[in-house]
């Protein structure tokens, strides 16, 4: 990205297409920041509607509580660029839609609540497309204790961002900063990866 | 033998043991997590008959509810 212009780096991640499963607090905001940064396709699965509890962390506007996130956030990210293709998709995700889901993504993001989900996509997504990058967030309940937040790169195809410990629990819940820099950092792995990409 | 266990050395009296004896022995008990072995990703049914041998890369995450 050195020496490149914000044209020129848009202009080279238009041509990737990235995974969100999940577009709660994570996936959100991931997708706002890929969005600015000139992603061209995301991938976006998630069957929940937005309810005004959620408006704490995730991306979303009080007059939009009811509807189903994807359409949501469709919208929302078109008010950033309307140029950037978005791909949705209501199913529940189990094994055997995920492949098909996300076939043909340069990376996907696992933005999940329920940390059975988590094990699961990323279970199914190392066996079956196993070249694929896949970043995922793990620990960001809370508040504060921002030196604690790291990303780890595992190998070629996995990353963890997030303190790996926070969970979220009726006396530890998720608010707005630590979910959006998880969020962000998960976006900056995205970056990362695809400007390297021919 | 000696393994790496999340990038840093741990030895063990044994020459060769399975995932779930790696868990018993580190006292590991939380259980939302992924194991890879040498890049390779071990399910939770495996655990008993995978076996884990000196100089593996062993990578363990945890999985904390949350997104």
């Amino acid at each position: 990205m050195l020496n490149m212009s914000i044209a020129e780096i848009k202009n080279h991640l238009r041509k990737f297409r990235v995974g969100i499963a999940g577009a709660g607090g994570l996936g959100s905001n991931c997708a706002a920041a890929l969005t600015r940064s000139g992603v061209g396709t995301l991938v976006i699965s998630d069957f929940d509607v937005v309810e005004e509890t959620n408006l704490n962390r995730q991306f979303y506007f009080t007059d939009q509580v009811g509807m189903l996130k994807t359409m949501a956030l469709k919208e929302n990210l078109f008010r950033i660029d309307d140029s950037v293709s978005v791909v949705t998709y209501q199913d529940k995700l189990h094994k055997s839609n995920i492949s098909r889901i996300f076939s043909g993504c340069d990376v996907v993001v696992e933005a999940f609540d329920k940390p059975e989900m988590k094990e699961m996509l990323i279970e199914t997504l190392q066996a079956e497309m196993p070249g694929t990058p896949l970043v995922i967030g793990s620990g960001v309940a809370g508040g504060g204790n921002n030196e604690a937040i790291r990303c780890r790169k595992i190998d070629d195809t996995l990353y963890i961002c997030g303190d790996e410990i926070s969970e979220v629990t009726e006396n530890m819940l998720p608010m707005a900063p630590r979910v959006e820099i998880v969020a962000n950092m998960q976006a900056n792995v995205v970056i990362e990866i695809l400007m390297q990409k021919k | 033998m000696k393994i790496l266990l999340n990038k840093r050395v741990e030895e063990f009296d044994k020459d060769s043991i399975s995932v779930s004896e790696m868990l018993d022995l580190k006292k590991f008990s939380f259980r939302m997590r992924i194991i890879k072995i040498n890049s390779i990703l071990i399910s939770k049914e495996k655990y008993d008959s995978t076996i884990i041998r000196d100089g593996d890369d062993v990578q363990m995450v945890y999985l904390m509810s949350g997104g």
